[in-house]
């Protein structure tokens, strides 16, 4: 096998027809959209086009759509932007305790702010208790912050639900989703579900990296949180990055055209996968699977092996895979995921990650199982004392 | 303002016969670290003296910082040159030097002068006190010490005259490549680039080898070696790094050896690989990082292990410094960032809880007895496929 890259909750490869676009903008449609002349006239017709695309998606507004650089920068301007615009309002927000660093390193910037953030727990399966959503809601409540998909265990939130509960105790609490990881993977229809800002990235897609969008609800009060030409509203000012937006909006026709049997796919591969895994003596799978779960991630523990050690074993057959979640990997720190949901501590450095894309093929997931029957055996012969 | 630099050398000056040896070395290593910089320099060597003269437009701080990797330099001086126009003329010159190099006037200084060329209308006093007299003028707050002075400002009088004042620190040591060569065993620690260091600077060039056990070391630690080596060459010159796939014998000796040996006999057979390859290398001892009692391999008893397997020297320059000490020179190099990266080395991946910190020679070598099957074959393989890369700090 050439190469098997199981790693796609940490990037994708782009499609080729995104590929084609950007290139094509960048080469051909290079103008600047705020120039008045002709060329910028053509480089804003992509972005019109874009905003088209992903709004139908969405079936929001096109005017709720704000492209940035990603999912980063998308949570820091929905939670900044808007703790700092209704801090008169009060100055409590909430969040859950899985939330990635981008929300959460950010949310503690803002404990530095003033603000008080409440942490929601989750359980063993990481998925927050709707009554605990409902107990931590206050008057002083303006912002509630919950991730769609987990980026390391696959734990699906309630979302409607908790969007309904919000809007019930008040309707001017503005509620956020980071759905980075379950864009693309589900449909999302942010007014059906009392979101009111939705953070999403184009790489996780298959589309360009440097490029996402924030949906924002036009009631929604929000400050900007840089400042410059006036782009975007004022919002989020710096010269528009248009091959970036063609490209995320040509992935977001290519992921939704198919979707609901390519994720049915994913599924019935990911179970094929954790059928197979089970074969293999002491290894544990983190999270809920099937329906109640995302359909591309499987976090899986193998006792007495170092996951790094796993993961270069893989990588030696030409299997890429990730330890833990490959965005704190620059960090040897335990992640806080797998803690809490409660994974064993000494297991905690034994999880790996597999996460598939549509390009994953049912005779990579029989060659992986196949390696790794191979080398777990080996592999457990060798152990840290 | 400055059009060259003034290179002093101090060893060096003390060799006999073969000193002409040691500087065509240094202006060797002097055009190999200007290779670096931007701009086209010439490197001439005249009457015990090196200069660097720059004959083109050239970026002074660049070029200083290259120079301070020159083992061998003991001081580096920014030097302009000026026409002999006259003596006016050279007065108007040293009061446009003294103003811009010191804008802080309020300082004590001495002239200086000498002669090279005989014919020069004042004679070395005259020299001093006439042009002690025109900076004084020019700068009243000035003030002239004789004994201690701030300000040492030279004067050279040759077809041109040179001016300088400023002398920045180099290395010293001796220029690479006129001490042989050795084998530097690289981990991606912190001590061992300072050693490699340590030995270059005595003149000494270097070849390296790693110890890779994928997987349980990674890529990324190998890169970290590579980037290592790379900022000891900028000393060094290059160095050809020998990347020495160890996995197969570490996971005999684990399985065959008693764990909390593991380190220790590991570390034998590393010894023993690094002086094989350094005979095929015509290198002349082994450079290890050690330090007396930093970790249980490095005990006394520990050193006395691994010491016995090899017939060449192995220097250990960090032997007698503080882990503080170590890091201070890590810094100096500019090693310590990359040194620190969180990547495990092949040392530590099996390590027991509680090695031992006083092996018994006898007891090791015993044990050593149950490897005797695989291990020279396991040892010949490794050697033959090693890869070797050539690092360069130039590319």
């Amino acid at each position: 096998m050439t190469e098997i890259y199981l790693d796609n909750s940490a990037t994708t490869r782009c499609f080729n027809s995104v590929a084609d676009i950007v290139a094509k903008v960048m080469c051909e449609d290079y103008g600047n959209p705020s120039s008045m002349h002709m060329k910028g006239v053509q480089a804003e017709n992509y972005i019109k086009l874009a905003k088209n695309i992903i709004s139908k998606n969405l079936k929001v507004n096109e005017k709720e759509i704000y492209f940035t650089s990603g999912g980063t920068e998308s949570d820091n301007l929905a939670i900044i932007g808007t703790a700092m615009a209704n801090h008169r309002a009060g100055n409590h927000l909430i969040t859950t305790c899985i939330e990635h660093p981008a929300v959460l390193r950010t949310m503690e910037y803002l404990e530095t702010q003033g603000f008080r953030v409440t942490y929601l727990p989750v359980d063993k399966v990481g998925r927050i208790s709707l009554e605990d959503l409902e107990n931590a809601l206050t008057q002083d409540t303006i912002l509630v912050s919950i991730m769609h998909t987990n980026n390391e265990i696959g734990a699906l939130q309630p979302i409607a639900e908790a969007g309904n509960l919000i809007k019930r105790f008040n309707p001017n609490i503005i509620f956020h989703v980071d759905a980075v990881q379950g864009y693309g993977k589900f449909r999302i229809f942010p007014k059906k579900m009392g979101i009111d800002m939705m953070s999403v990235s184009g790489h996780k897609i298959h589309g360009p990296k440097g490029i996402g969008f924030l949906y924002i609800n036009e009631k929604v009060k929000i400050k900007a949180i840089s400042y410059g030409g006036g782009q975007q509203k004022g919002l989020r000012s710096g010269t528009d990055n248009v091959p970036g937006m063609a490209g995320l909006a040509k992935a977001v026709e290519e992921v939704y055209g198919y979707l609901e049997k390519d994720v049915e796919r994913l599924y019935s591969l990911k179970e094929y996968f954790i059928q197979g895994l089970t074969g293999i003596a002491d290894v544990k799978i983190n999270g809920l699977t099937g329906y109640d779960s995302a359909p591309h991630i499987i976090s899986a523990s193998f006792r007495g092996i170092r996951s790094e050690v796993l993961l270069h074993a893989l990588e030696d057959r030409n299997i890429y895979v990730s330890a833990g979640s490959a965005c704190s990997s620059h960090k040897p720190a335990p992640s806080a995921t797998l803690q809490a949901i409660g994974v064993e501590k000494d297991l905690l450095d034994s999880t790996i990650r597999f996460s598939f894309s549509i390009f994953t093929s049912k005779e990579e997931i029989d060659y992986t199982l196949k390696v790794l029957y191979d080398i777990i055996p080996m592999l457990r012969k060798y152990t840290r004392h | 303002m400055f059009t060259a630099f003034l290179i002093k050398y101090a060893e060096i000056g003390v060799k006999g016969k073969n000193r002409y040896l040691f500087e065509d070395a240094l202006v060797q290593q002097i055009k190999y670290a200007l290779k670096r910089c931007e701009g086209e320099f010439k490197v001439r060597k005249t009457q015990g003296r090196i200069y660097v003269d720059a004959v083109s437009e050239f970026d002074f701080d660049e070029t200083v910082e290259n120079l301070k990797t020159v083992c061998g330099i003991s001081g580096i001086c920014p030097v302009v040159y000026v026409e002999d126009e006259g003596f006016e003329k050279l007065g108007q010159d040293i009061v446009q030097y003294m103003d811009k190099v010191y804008p802080d006037k309020n300082k004590t200084f001495k002239v200086n002068a000498r002669r090279a060329r005989k014919n020069y209308p004042l004679d070395t006093m005259e020299l001093n006190r006439e042009v002690g007299a025109v900076i004084l003028k020019a700068f009243p707050e000035m003030t002239v010490d004789v004994h201690n002075p701030e300000i040492m400002l030279y004067l050279e009088i040759r077809e041109k005259i040179y001016i300088y004042s400023e002398i920045i620190p180099g290395p010293g040591g001796m220029p690479v490549g006129t001490n042989g060569k050795a084998m530097l065993l690289l981990s991606g620690g912190i001590d061992s680039p300072v050693a490699g260091y340590m030995i270059s600077k005595r003149g000494v060039k270097i070849d390296a080898v790693y110890f890779h056990a994928p997987p349980y070391t990674s890529e990324r630690a190998k890169q970290k070696v590579v980037d290592l080596a790379r900022l000891v060459s900028r000393y060094s010159g290059p160095i050809y790094l020998h990347v020495i796939n160890f996995t197969d014998i570490q996971l005999a000796i684990y399985e065959k050896c008693p764990h909390d040996e593991l380190t220790i006999i590991m570390r034998r057979y590393m010894m023993k690989i690094a002086e094989h390859i350094a005979k095929e290398t015509e290198c002349l001892g082994l450079i290890t990082g050690e330090s007396i009692g930093q970790v249980a391999s490095q005990t006394m008893h520990s050193l006395y292990a691994t010491n016995e397997v090899c017939t060449m020297p192995v220097y250990r320059p960090c032997i007698g410094l503080d882990k503080q000490e170590i890091v201070e020179i890590s810094e100096k190099i500019n090693t310590y960032e990359t040194s620190i990266q969180p990547f495990e080395d092949c040392c530590t991946i099996f390590v027991a809880k509680h090695p031992v910190t006083k092996p018994n020679l006898e007891i090791i070598k015993r044990h050593e007895e149950n490897l005797k099957d695989v291990i020279d074959e396991l040892m010949e393989k490794a050697i033959e496929t090693r890869e070797t890369l050539v690092v360069r700090c130039d590319e």
